[in-house]
């Protein structure tokens, strides 16, 4: 008799528990086994004794916590490598967020889980693309859980910022963008489009940069805009994290245009509101049709739905004929996009 | 329509009005005919499709669509067209171009119309269905004024914009003679015998330095209504109301309109004159920003209009005669018109500046701003010429009160808590907001503000910020007037900044029965 995942992998008040490996999935307090996700610090909390995740994950982890913080142990797992965790067998694929992002695949007796974190179709020159894998109960983020997500191609999106650059030489191009993950994989993105002058850095950004660049992922010519003059910004192209931008910090921006990179720009109360001229619409997360054709592919006779708009996505499984229900966990969804 | 729609998006969330003329620019000086001139006349609002509404395209949404996750998409976006258009099922990369879209809707039979909605939707991505939702529907407002497309023009055919509103009126979409001229390959379009705009000719604010300097002998004075400057348009075949933005506002004033059987360009103030009383600024509010007047709002609101210059006279155009020469033609084609709900602005006779200056403080019991001065010899010329018509505003009317909420600016103030909502007292010890302003302090004293502001926020509305009731600021305004749609009841006319009071407790800001006192009675 092959065991129900319902029977073995429980919502509790720390995150989502695996009872026969005894660990916990990206674990909202501090627990003695966690299995990490990804480095977004709402996945990924200081202080757990035992970590496991990929390498580039236990970099990042140490680079935004400090080695004390990161864990007791970190035990690095490559993607696809199966590893035994007490009965389970826990193996990490990429989920296509950020770099270093994985999928928890969990097989136990039979029965297999898989637990999305997050996740994006999209391609992303700084990490390995998304890989569906065939499993009977599938948990999934729905951060855009909603049919009015759908992103458009990224690449377009970039070239309307490449426009306005032309358009509006004099003016410094600030785009707010969150500092791990998106910031990267805008800058390798406009490397890609050619251009290849200097990118300035919010600090915030420059660090995680930096690791990245250490990974092996060139991100051409950065520099700080810190410390830059003002009549150097003059028609730059900066990236900061948005909530810099309306800050003091933003005053060293010459007549800014600011942008603002997010799914939720979509939205264009959303990107009003925000104070943005120039919304480009470039997530991190799977859109609509992103969700629903992951969970297709994965094969799933039923689907758990963790964080986001779950109820529009628990409604459209069911006129897919596929069983779904909200997995109330919470504290995710806090930081970014 | 990519480009149609990619410019929509950005006007929308341009901030500055430098931004916006660079946008449309760019936009009409790249896209072909006659592409640009649809464009254009979807910005001008020139463009109708009686086939075409919300109804429609939300019975097509409804067709291809969950109707429970139409329901919670439509309550997370909150707009009907945005959402249709973001949440439609299929996804194109073909969309029409717009003149295929324009063209399609004239020609097509209305029983046809929604099936070709549903193609071109079919064929778009999200922004050009927004676009094409929002110029079906009619509900453009894309934060681009005609005005600001007419200032883009100009720059593009390095012509003055005066001269583009000169022809304006003349023109019909797609306005393909206007494009022709501008990139210098005809002749100015002109107008003929249309009823069209003349660009109006406006006075520099008299600064106290400006007061020495000039020669008060050379100048008539006449009072500065409190009204909204308009342009009466009337020729043998057709009547037009324009305000000083060539807005055409003809349908708003009809009861004016019937007058205008003579032929005639009159420039004047159009106002509520109640018994031969002019009322408050407010009253005239009543009147504005609507499609039409019900005869009980024309009752409750009559207005009149206070004439004080003459363009055209039966065809002849009388801009070059000098102010006395107009003056004289005005008056002598009134006495002998005698249009109704007109007047004359009565001339002041002074016989020295210090008889002008009492004249300008003792403005407010008029309803007037203050005094125009008008050079005697001034032909009536486009636009702002230096030293010819002069505004000397009253001195203003001041307040202390207190800071209740901020919220950052735009542009290059964008990072700073740059626009305040000012309070005073009620008699039960409760602050009331009665102005908001955005100017007259310095950058210094923005900076001082912005970091107070930041120091001693309570309670965060979206953009907004509610700070502390202690920070107290001296207000000017040009007056007080009853107002029904504010809390307090009472609404500033032209509120700055005059000074920071951190000298004052909070405590000891205006009341509001203060302000009241300075509502001028009826």
């Amino acid at each position: 008799m092959v065991p129900h995942p319902e029977n073995w992998l429980n919502p509790t008040p720390s995150g989502l528990y695996c009872r026969p490996g005894d660990f916990y999935i990206d674990p909202v307090r501090v627990v003695p086994r966690a299995v990490i996700t990804h480095g977004h610090s709402d996945h990924a909390r200081p202080g757990h004794e035992h970590v496991l995740a990929t390498p580039e994950t236990l970099a990042i982890m140490r680079a935004r916590m400090g080695e004390e913080r990161a864990g007791k142990i970190l035990q690095p797992a490559v993607y696809h490598q199966p590893i035994k965790v007490n009965d389970v067998t826990v193996r990490l694929v990429p989920a296509g967020h950020v770099l270093g992002s994985a999928q928890i695949v969990l097989d136990y007796k039979g029965s297999r889980a898989v637990i999305s974190g997050d996740y994006k179709r999209q391609a992303d020159p700084t990490c390995a693309p998304f890989e569906p894998v065939r499993c009977d109960v599938f948990i999934t983020e729905a951060t855009f859980g909603l049919p009015v997500f759908r992103h458009p191609d990224p690449a377009e999106e970039l070239r309307k910022l490449l426009r306005s650059h032309a358009l509006f030489p004099e003016r410094t191009h600030v785009v707010g963008a969150y500092s791990l993950g998106k910031s990267q994989r805008l800058i390798a993105s406009l490397r890609q489009l050619g251009y290849d002058a200097p990118i300035y850095l919010h600090g915030a950004h420059a660090n995680l940069c930096a690791l990245y660049q250490s990974l092996g992922i060139d991100l051409g010519d950065l520099r700080p805009a810190t410390v830059a003059q003002k009549a150097q910004l003059k028609g730059a192209m900066v990236l900061a994290p948005p909530s810099a931008i309306g800050e003091r910090w933003g005053r060293r921006l010459e007549d800014p245009v600011v942008a603002q990179a997010s799914g939720w720009m979509r939205i264009r109360q959303r990107a009003k509101a925000a104070g943005v001229e120039l919304p480009l619409i470039i997530s991190d997360h799977a859109d609509w049709d992103g969700l629903l054709a992951t969970i297709k592919e994965t094969q799933a006779s039923e689907v758990w739905v963790t964080h986001g708009a779950e109820e529009a996505l628990i409604r459209a499984c069911g006129l897919l004929q596929i069983r779904a229900r909200a997995l109330s966990l919470i504290g995710y969804g806090e930081e970014e996009e | 329509m990519k480009a149609f729609a990619e410019l929509l998006e950005r006007l929308l969330f341009a901030p500055g009005r430098n931004t916006k003329i660079a946008l449309l620019r760019a936009y009409f000086a790249s896209r072909p005919d006659p592409e640009r001139g649809y464009a254009l006349a979807a910005i001008a609002g020139a463009l109708d499709f009686p086939g075409a509404k919300a109804a429609t395209l939300k019975a097509l949404a409804a067709a291809r669509m969950d109707a429970e996750l139409f329901a919670l998409s439509y309550d997370f976006v909150g707009d009907l067209a945005e959402t249709i258009a973001l949440i439609w099922p299929a996804h194109g990369d073909t969309p029409p171009a717009l003149p295929e879209v324009i063209e399609g809707l004239r020609t097509a039979n209305r029983a046809e119309i929604p099936a070709l909605i549903e193609s071109w939707l079919d064929r778009s991505d999200a922004s050009a269905r927004f676009a094409l939702i929002k110029l079906l529907t009619g509900g453009l407002r894309v934060g681009a004024s005609l005005r600001l497309a007419k200032l883009a023009l100009a720059e593009m055919g390095l012509v003055d914009v005066n001269q583009i509103e000169e022809v304006w009126h003349g023109l019909n979409p797609p306005y393909t003679s206007l494009f022709s001229w501008l990139e210098g390959k005809s002749a100015r379009p002109e107008p003929g015998e249309a009823p069209v705009f003349r660009p109006v000719m406006l006075a520099h604010p008299m600064e106290p330095g400006d007061v020495a300097r000039t020669d008060w002998r050379a100048f008539r004075a006449e009072q500065k209504f409190d009204g909204i400057r308009v342009q009466i348009v009337a020729t043998a075949q057709e009547r037009r109301l324009y305000t000083r933005n060539a807005e055409d506002i003809s349908h708003a004033f009809q009861e004016v309109l019937e007058q205008l059987t003579f032929d005639a360009v009159l420039d004047g103030e159009l106002l509520v004159i109640r018994d031969g009383v002019i009322a408050p600024f407010t009253d005239l509010q009543q009147r504005l920003n609507r499609k039409t007047a019900s005869a009980k709002l024309q009752r409750e609101f009559p207005v009149g209009i206070m004439l004080y210059d003459m363009l055209f006279e039966a065809g002849e155009d009388i801009r070059p005669l000098s102010f006395d020469a107009r003056r004289t033609r005005l008056e002598g084609w009134f006495a002998k018109t005698k249009p109704e709900r007109m007047q004359l602005s009565p001339l002041i006779p002074f016989s020295s500046i210090d008889e002008l200056a009492s004249l300008r403080e003792a403005a407010r019991t008029v309803q007037s701003e203050g005094l125009m001065l008008k050079h005697c010899e001034a032909p009536y010329v486009a636009g702002r010429p230096k030293g010819m018509w002069w505004k000397w505003k009253r001195e203003p009317l001041s307040l202390d009160a207190v800071l209740m909420y901020a919220q950052r600016g735009h542009g290059k103030r964008s990072s700073f808590y740059s626009d305040y909502t000012f309070g005073v007292w009620t008699a039960d010890g409760e602050l009331v907001p009665v102005a908001k302003a955005y100017s007259g302090y310095t950058d210094e004293e923005l900076n001082f503000i912005d970091k107070w502001i930041r120091a001693h926020t309570i309670n965060r509305f979206g953009p907004v910020r509610e700070v502390e009731k202690t920070l107290v600021f001296e207000l000017g305004f040009d007056s007080a007037q009853l107002s029904t749609r504010h809390k307090s009841g009472v609404a500033l006319r032209f509120p700055r900044v005059l000074r920071l009071r951190t000298d004052k407790p909070a405590s000891e800001a205006n009341r509001l029965e203060d302000v009241r006192r300075l509502i001028p009675l009826e």
